[in-house]
């Protein structure tokens, strides 16, 4: 198959919305004024009043207000047209039911000053989305406020500082060393830093694993805090000594956190709790199929053990005398971390994606997750090299390694994948593999995408012999081709003024 | 192959240095800057700051990453190159001459006699590749 270049033709350009603009021309007509005029001094002083006439603000009617912005947004790509393959990102469909229930108006709009006594049933949602994370992660203590991923990482290694400080007071100063493996995401250290940790890396061992000699000999140093720990990691793999691990950090005094983003290889069948894991945060916005990307808005619950549940964040929702309250009177508590009680909407569509599937649903997702993963690198480790031998979980990491020979890289194979219909997937990321290729197709999709997929990488795989310009020049069946990237980065125009060059036709 | 001048100091974490007395330049190899692709930002520290050696003194940002920079050496910053905030791409352009990032003023000029010489560094980088 190949793919001919389409050769640009201006007018599919999109003008900005301020090269639109036609003096004097309105998207509305107000009725005749049916009271006594007011002078404009008497409603707002001439200071605060614009005299420019609106100088630089578009003029431009509903129609081409509606028109510009539909036709951008099928310029996007998103996870409602195809796979969409990031690893670590878990872009898992969004069901429509989720959706359905989110817009029950009793959910929409319901007022986060409500008293506690009309806000039962949102109230008994949060309790209840709290139980069953609680239960799939064996961690008994669950805060729903933090609003994403960071957050959630930030809240938890906030609670590992509350315990340690509460536990040895001034002597807690001493222990401030957070290791974090080199593989972890580049949120990790930057918690703990805001944490007021500092933070130590642990090396990764050659087949992927936590260097067990290395975490010995950091914990030997002394001052542990605790460990952040991604699992399954950013490579993808279990790691099989968690247990081991778990018990080296607590024997050296500190707790241990584990970042939740790959919990998708996990939920239903394997618990952070069971593993010795003290808090944890999990992404609702990936593993409970609420919207990811786009601003969603996310939810980062965090789950903890008995031990640490007092230090959550206030307030917290609990269950008394057969109705719902918000419990303020927690003195151990961090404190609050988000505005009211978290991203409310995120629950309901989180609690309806874990009932709608059940028990053994959730399992035969997290088991397809993890089939899908393995399908994709048992199909492909020929014609990519697959950096690690073990088995893969939800994702599989390959590199470019051979086909930097040819002089393509991991940035020309995402970018070519563009031109056969699939969103690229992560990229030189995680660090330690170069030229890292990190997919991660989730359960949202069947054999047939599966396989399509696998053709595409297949036949970039052979391009990259035959004709490496084609992959190092992509995308080609796009609006806009390959873009500057490091001049956007170094020289990037952040803003529009009246004199600059149009940058297309107009449409 | 890269690029390594003859008469530079190399650190296993890819960074030169040219020593004149007790001063030294330090920059990323030709190595460094082909690997991290096109630099967008360098983080330089203040002048008069102190590290020790093995400190992370500043960042690299390429558009695949950003990477810590080391000096293998202890000492303390006395010039800075601040061309680098409007021109990044110089690290890239010209890693050993305009894209040199700081002079330290080293505590013991002994220590940089211990790093790689060019033939090591070129002989590190091959291991490296396997």
């Amino acid at each position: 198959m190949s793919i001919t270049k389409v050769t640009q033709h201006p007018t599919q350009n999109e003008a900005l919305i301020f090269e639109r603009s036609q003096t004097g021309r309105v998207g509305y007509r107000l009725p005749q004024l049916d009271v006594e005029e007011t002078p404009a001094d008497d409603l707002m002083p001439a200071e605060f009043r614009r005299t420019d006439d609106l100088e630089g603000v578009p003029e431009v009617s509903e129609v081409d207000v509606i028109r510009h912005f539909t036709r951008m947004s099928t310029w996007n790509f998103s996870i409602d047209l195809g796979m969409y393959p990031l690893g670590s990102c878990t872009m898992k469909y969004n069901s429509r039911l989720n959706e359905k229930v989110a817009r029950i108006a009793g959910f929409l709009n319901h007022h986060p000053l409500a008293p506690e006594d009309e806000s039962q049933g949102g109230l008994e949602l949060m309790y209840r989305l709290q139980e069953d994370l609680a239960e799939i992660t064996g961690l008994p203590g669950v805060t729903l406020q933090p609003a994403a991923g960071a957050h959630g990482e930030m809240t938890g290694v906030m609670i590992i500082r509350a315990v340690l400080d509460k536990r040895e007071g001034e002597a807690s100063k001493q222990r401030r060393v957070m290791l974090v493996p080199d593989s972890a995401h580049g949120t990790n250290p930057a918690s703990a830093k805001l944490a007021g940790f500092t933070v130590k890396t642990i090396r990764s061992t050659p087949d992927g694993f936590t260097d067990m000699d290395h975490l010995y000999e950091l914990c030997g140093e002394g001052g542990i805090a605790g460990l952040m720990l991604t699992n399954p990691s950013t490579v993808g793999i279990f790691e099989k000594n968690i247990r081991e691990i778990c018990d080296a950090i607590h024997d050296a005094g500190g707790l241990v956190y584990m970042d939740g983003a790959n919990m998708n290889a996990l939920v239903g069948v394997a618990r952070p709790g069971d593993m010795g894991v003290d808090v944890i945060h999990l992404n609702l916005h990936k593993t409970f199929s609420t919207p990811h990307g786009g601003g969603g808005p996310g939810c980062g619950p965090c789950c903890c053990t008995v031990e640490l549940e007092p230090f959550l964040p206030t307030p917290k929702v609990v269950r008394e005398n057969g109705g719902y309250r918000l419990e303020y009177d927690r003195p151990d508590s961090i404190g609050r971390v988000k505005a009211f009680f978290g991203n409310f909407g995120m629950m309901v569509r989180a609690l309806a994606y874990i009932q709608t599937h059940g028990d053994t649903g959730l399992r035969e997702a997290t088991e397809a997750a993890v089939l899908n993963a393995r399908y994709i690198a048992h199909y492909l480790e020929k014609d990519f090299e697959k950096p690690f031998e073990a088995d893969t979980m939800h994702e599989v990491i390959l590199s470019h390694k051979k086909q930097a020979r040819k002089g393509v890289h991991t940035l020309d194979i995402g970018k070519r994948l563009i031109d056969y219909g699939f969103h690229p997937m992560t990229v030189y990321f995680p660090l330690i593999v170069d030229g890292a290729m990190l997919i991660e197709p989730t359960e949202s999709v069947g054999r047939q995408e599966l396989d399509a997929f696998v053709d595409a990488m297949k036949s970039i795989a052979k391009e990259t012999v035959e004709d490496p310009d084609l992959v190092i020049n992509a995308p080609h069946t796009t609006r806009i081709g390959r873009l500057d990237e490091a001049t956007a980065a170094r020289k990037p125009v952040l803003r529009w003024s009246p004199d600059m060059e149009s940058t297309a036709k107009s449409a | 192959m890269s690029n390594i001048p003859d008469n530079l100091k190399y650190s296993k974490d890819h960074e030169w240095l040219n020593v004149e007395g007790d001063t030294a330049t330090l920059g990323i190899t030709d190595y460094a800057q082909e690997a991290l692709g096109d630099v967008v930002y360098v983080e330089l520290p203040n002048e008069g700051e102190n590290f020790n050696a093995h400190d992370a003194f500043g960042s690299v940002e390429s558009v695949k990453a950003v990477s810590e920079i080391f000096t293998p050496v202890a000492g303390e910053v006395i010039e800075t190159n601040e061309d680098l905030n409007d021109t990044p791409e110089v690290v890239n352009d010209d890693p050993y001459g305009d894209g040199w990032m700081v002079k330290i003023k080293m505590d013991n000029s002994g220590e940089a006699d211990a790093l790689l010489s060019a033939e090591e560094y070129a002989e590190f980088l091959e291991s490296e590749e396997e």
